[in-house]
């Protein structure tokens, strides 16, 4: 087949299946918390509750796509568009199994860095635009904290990409045929884990959002279909650090021969979905001064020496 | 390939002059990102993967981030926009804007004056392999001198940062 189609078609798949999986999210979230804290969770629709995404989308659909007066119109219509974007273009360069992948980059790590840092535009321009003090404060809180947890996000990476000798996502994971890098990349590994939970602003970064104290943050005034947008952005934005784990420190589609590669990759990624929603429920928010200083003062510093090892040993071993 | 280069470039220089000319600072924020966008699009064209990244990431993702932070920490609002206004009147740049094109002016002729260089095909992509090799090669000193200026700004920001132990400017509870 002709390689651009194959791409185009393959794109095409990964969207269909990226969107219905963020829809899903919803009610695996909901049940997985619901099981964390002891309750049943949504299951009066259908079978184990699973109608109750259909009942969601009904919903958001209908309500009133309301733009407030005092609001910035273009950019605050822009805003939700950008985060499914940049979302979605991530994905463009995940290998889900050999020679399945939609952009095969030799520059692919830093692609995504580049779409996670142009995904982070959505939240602030998002709470600037809606002209609104708690709004504003949520865009404020996500680009001081974007902006910390960024820079580490990228050198925690460095390691993988050092041992592996590529920024291509294939290679890097051919590269892990004898032993995944989760191994000799453990601090790698935690502070990807850390930075990808801030950069998707999921619950125990949430700060941006925070409903106890800032009304739900940078899309309190978001209603309708460009809240719903923000809303299936985020679970998206979860995928793709969890889909990214799985590529940089396990092994991605590696796995025994019993199952195709793309099953061993999806089983994986959702592993660490669950896990993210888990953490959800068991971890509490810090304050934001803290989280801020604990990245420029911890994280950074440890990212740092990680690297500095990490090239240290290779330089020895290969001599 | 030179469609896509003429597109990018026409795109980058209609946003650059929206990013100058326009009173809201976000906005003229927003068309600045787009204008390093279409920057990158041409570093790709040329075949530089490796700087077009870049370009995104330093430039259109954590530098444009800071600027918008502070102006939603001043938070400037209408008034400003107005005051803006006044500033961007004709009568304002029209000065710079006379002796600038006469630059423009003088470059072209120059440019038009040498002969045409032979048509070339475009660089096969440059591997960022290849990149780090020359950085750390040919250019270390360019590199370190480089760390040595940022190594400057931050002790200079922490400098800045320390305050008088007289005035206590901590929280209670925080650590000292």
């Amino acid at each position: 087949m002709d390689p651009t189609l194959q791409s185009v078609l393959l794109g095409l798949t990964v969207l269909f299946v990226l969107l219905h999986l963020a829809g899903f999210l919803i009610w695996v979230e909901r049940r997985l918390l619901a099981l964390m804290q002891d309750r049943l969770g949504p299951n009066r629709a259908g079978p184990f509750g699973l109608f109750i995404i259909v009942a969601d989308i009904i919903k958001i659909f209908t309500k009133e796509d309301w733009t407030p007066p005092f609001a910035d119109r273009p950019v605050f219509v822009l805003a939700p568009a950008i985060i499914m974007i940049t979302a979605l273009l991530g994905f463009t360069v995940v290998p889900f199994a050999p020679g399945l992948v939609v952009m095969d980059s030799n520059i692919g790590v830093l692609f995504f860095l580049a779409m996670s840092s142009m995904g982070i535009y959505s939240v602030i321009l998002g709470g600037w635009a809606s002209n609104s003090k708690y709004s504003l404060l949520g865009g404020l809180r996500m680009s001081a904290q974007m902006f910390s947890y960024e820079v580490f996000m990228g050198l925690a990476l460095m390691g993988v990409v050092i041992l592996a000798g590529s920024l291509n996502l294939s290679d890097i994971v051919e590269a892990q045929r004898g032993m995944w890098f989760v191994v000799p990349q453990f601090i790698g590994f935690v502070l990807f884990l850390i930075a990808g939970l801030a950069e998707s602003h999921r619950l125990p970064f949430d700060m941006p959002e925070a409903e106890s104290e800032l009304v739900a943050g940078f899309h309190g005034e978001y209603s309708s279909m460009k809240f719903g947008m923000f809303f299936v952005g985020e679970y998206m934005g979860l995928t793709l650090i969890s889909a990214l784990i799985v590529t940089f420190f396990f092994g991605g589609w590696l796995g025994p021969g019993f199952l195709p590669p793309v099953v061993w990759f999806s089983l994986k990624t959702a592993l660490f979905i669950g896990f993210f929603i888990l953490l959800r429920a068991a971890i509490p928010r810090p304050r934001y001064d803290q989280l801020l200083a604990w990245g420029w003062k911890y994280l950074l510093p440890l990212s740092l020496v990680n690297l500095v090892a990490t090239a240290v040993v290779v330089l020895i071993r290969h001599g | 390939m030179t469609l896509a280069f003429y597109i990018a470039a026409a795109v980058a220089l209609a946003a650059t002059f929206r990013a100058v000319t326009h009173a809201d600072a976000v906005h003229a924020l927003l068309y600045f990102i787009v204008s390093l966008l279409a920057a990158a699009v041409i570093f790709y064209i040329l075949g530089a993967p490796f700087v077009a990244a870049l370009e995104i990431i330093i430039y259109a993702g954590a530098i444009i981030v800071l600027f918008l932070f502070v102006v939603m920490l001043l938070h400037i609002g209408r008034g400003q926009r107005r005051e803006e206004r006044t500033w961007i009147r004709p009568r304002v740049w029209i000065g710079p804007a006379m002796l600038a094109a006469v630059l423009l002016a003088a470059t072209v002729t120059v440019i038009l004056a040498e002969s045409p260089p032979a048509p070339y095909d475009l660089p096969q992509a440059t591997a960022p392999s290849d990149i780090g090799v020359s950085l750390f090669g040919p250019y270390v000193v360019a590199v370190q001198l480089a760390a040595l200026l940022l190594l400057a700004g931050l002790v200079g920001a922490s400098h800045l940062r320390r305050h008088d132990k007289s005035t206590p400017l901590r929280a209670k509870g925080d650590p000292p």
